[in-house]
């Protein structure tokens, strides 16, 4: 379980993060959602400790995040946020046994070798595992960054917008690998999504986020009602049932009606 | 689908240490190319020793030996630093001569003896004199990199320009102290900034060899470390590596070998940038083990090979930091024009 504590957390004058206070579920598949600027990214980075919260407390499991020695959360804890700066000259393999590192200080073992080779299989890599990064398409470096954090073997996987860049038969592949994380490896893993949809139809449990708060949390079927979207997105949008998820039609012109938005917020 | 499938079903040939046939050819390509330069080194050095030598062997060697000794460390020195520092900046452009660190050697040389007196500079020690200069050395790399490489959206292109600046800044600073001294003491500036590869004090080499040894030595369990780094700020913390002081703990070191190249030869504003990117070229991996052997030796093949060209081709007309600066500024330029990405 990750448990959050009053984390407030601001960039100047802007308040990113207003007092959250969040238990995420293990075991299980967390979606944060939220409109642009709710603090849904910032949120995750705090709980990676990628960024240090200005107060709070942060624990995953039963370490500190705030306290606990970097090489020690890295076992327990993997994140992805976007890596824009990858080198060029790193082949799929190489990054994939990255994710070994804080297990063996990059002296990999037969075992850390095995394990490698089974986050590789799992993403469906292993055709392209000599080719550069540079080489692959959006899809396929996405799913390399994740077999990297598999390869880590972290009870705790964190994601950040892991479906930024795909199209829509990519997007649902990787939300069935982390599906699969989730219930066949027994992983907690939290992703930050933009799509209420693919939340509502993948996750197991919802956070939904505004303006630093969290608003609403739940399951699917609790959160992707008409009354927390507003809350959320401030969209008013109906909502159908549709094999039994919930989905929210705002991209229906007919069925949803947007909160009074000014040009700078939504050109901004 | 489950979790764990045999490799052998996917088809592909991956032996027990994980490597496909592709990784141990490029392996073996790497290792290959590590024992090429070092054999060519060698043959530099030997050659360096041995090439035309009239009269007495024993005064030629023993006067060669210092000499080449010189040109080994402040070639390892060099490509080593170089190396590690372009990871840490971010850049492939980025090297400690690019960013003016040579020019605040010469800089805090100048202003003791302009402040305090050739006197003082010469009642110092060679070792208490070089401790010194990489103290002053080492507080100005780390205010450099808490200014510079410490917020979060740092351009490149603005810590390029910093440093070219700065560069210049404290080359004029270093020209304009030199302007106010006594003749004397210029004089004696001189011969303490620009120890010619000809005369070689023996301690002055004794202490910077030892410098590098030590510095080489604590740069190597930084190394794999440094893999991650090329992952930037938010893979390292990832992957569970204390970036900041990894960063911090490397330039430590950089600056330690940068001062001892520079005691012994003065600024060499672009060799490392020619050896590093050379060395990055030339190997087909990311892994820094490998890329900071193989920079430190094309280093050392390009001031031994390079001072050998200069005696024995051009006749000791041109100094050989004319030379590499040349090259290397025009690579520099390539480098600029070619890069889209810093």
């Amino acid at each position: 379980m990750i448990f959050l504590h009053a984390v407030s957390h601001a960039y100047g004058a802007t308040t990113v993060l207003d007092g959250v206070d969040l238990s995420i579920p293990r075991g299980k598949l967390t979606a944060l959602v939220g409109p642009n600027g709710a603090g849904k990214s910032t949120l995750l980075s705090a709980m990676a400790r990628l960024l240090k919260p200005d107060t709070g407390q942060v624990m995953v499991g039963d370490l500190d995040v705030l306290s606990a020695k970097p090489a020690q959360l890295a076992k327990k804890l993997g994140v992805l946020k976007q890596l824009n700066q990858l080198s060029a000259r790193l082949t799929v393999i190489d990054l994939v046994r990255f994710g070994r590192f804080p297990h063996c200080q990059g002296r990999l073992q037969a075992e850390d070798h095995r394990i490698v080779e089974q986050a590789m299989d799992y993403v469906d890599l292993q055709e392209f595992r000599d080719r550069f990064l540079d080489q692959l398409s959006g899809g396929q470096r996405q799913r390399a960054l994740i077999a990297m954090v598999l390869a880590q073997d972290t009870e705790y996987i964190l994601l950040d917008e892991p479906l930024n860049n795909l199209d829509m038969r990519h997007g649902v592949a990787m939300m069935q690998l982390l599906r699969q994380a989730a219930d066949d490896l027994g992983r907690t893993i939290v992703v930050v999504l933009h799509d209420i949809n693919f939340a509502s139809a993948w996750a197991d449990y919802l956070v939904g986020m505004r303006d630093g708060s969290v608003v609403a949390q739940g399951t699917p079927e609790q959160i992707v009602q008409r009354e927390p979207l507003r809350e959320i997105f401030g969209l008013d949008m109906q909502v159908v049932d549709v094999a039994g998820r919930k989905i929210g039609m705002y991209w229906h012109p007919e069925l949803v009606g947007a909160e009074e938005l000014s040009p700078v917020a939504v050109y901004g | 689908m489950t979790a764990v499938q045999d490799h052998a079903t996917t088809g592909h040939t991956i032996s027990a240490n994980g490597a496909s046939p592709a990784e141990k050819a490029k392996d073996r390509r790497v290792l290959a190319i590590l024992i090429g330069l070092a054999m060519l080194g060698l043959l530099a050095i030997t050659a360096y020793l041995t090439y035309g030598v009239q009269g007495s062997w024993s005064y030629a060697l023993s006067l060669r030996s210092r000499q080449v000794g010189s040109l080994i460390v402040v070639g390892i020195a060099i490509g080593a630093s170089s190396l590690v520092f372009q990871t840490i900046a971010g850049s492939r452009i980025l090297t400690p001569g690019v960013m003016g660190f040579d020019a605040v050697y010469v800089l805090i040389q100048t202003m003791i003896v302009g402040l305090f007196g050739a006197s003082t500079l010469q009642l110092l020690g060679v070792m208490e004199r070089f401790a010194l200069n990489t103290f002053a050395l080492m507080i100005f790399g780390l205010l450099l990199f808490r200014f510079l490489f410490r917020s979060n959206s740092r351009n490149l292109f603005v810590v390029v320009l910093v440093g070219i600046v700065l560069g210049s800044l404290f080359a004029s600073l270093s020209t304009l102290t030199s302007r106010l001294l006594s003749p004397d003491d210029f004089l004696t500036l001189q011969t303490v900034l620009f120890a010619s590869f000809t005369t070689v004090d023996p301690v002055l080499l004794g202490v910077t060899g030892a410098a590098t040894a030590f510095g080489l030595l604590a740069l190597w369990p930084q190394l794999r470390k440094l893999d991650v780094v090329d992952l930037g700020h938010d893979g390292c913390v990832a992957l569970g590596v204390d970036y900041h002081r990894t960063v911090r703990t490397t330039l430590v070191i950089v600056t330690l070998l940068v001062a001892a190249s520079t005691a012994l030869v003065g600024p060499m504003i672009f060799l490392g940038l020619i050896v590093a990117n050379l060395a990055r070229q030339a190997l087909p991996t990311h892994r820094h083990t490998s890329l900071v052997v193989a920079s430190a030796l094309i280093g050392l093949l390009f001031t031994v090979g390079g001072q050998f060209l200069v005696t024995h081709v051009f006749d000791l007309q041109t100094p050989i930091s004319v030379v590499i600066n040349l090259v290397g500024g025009l690579y520099f330029i390539v480098l600029l024009l070619r890069t889209d990405r810093l």
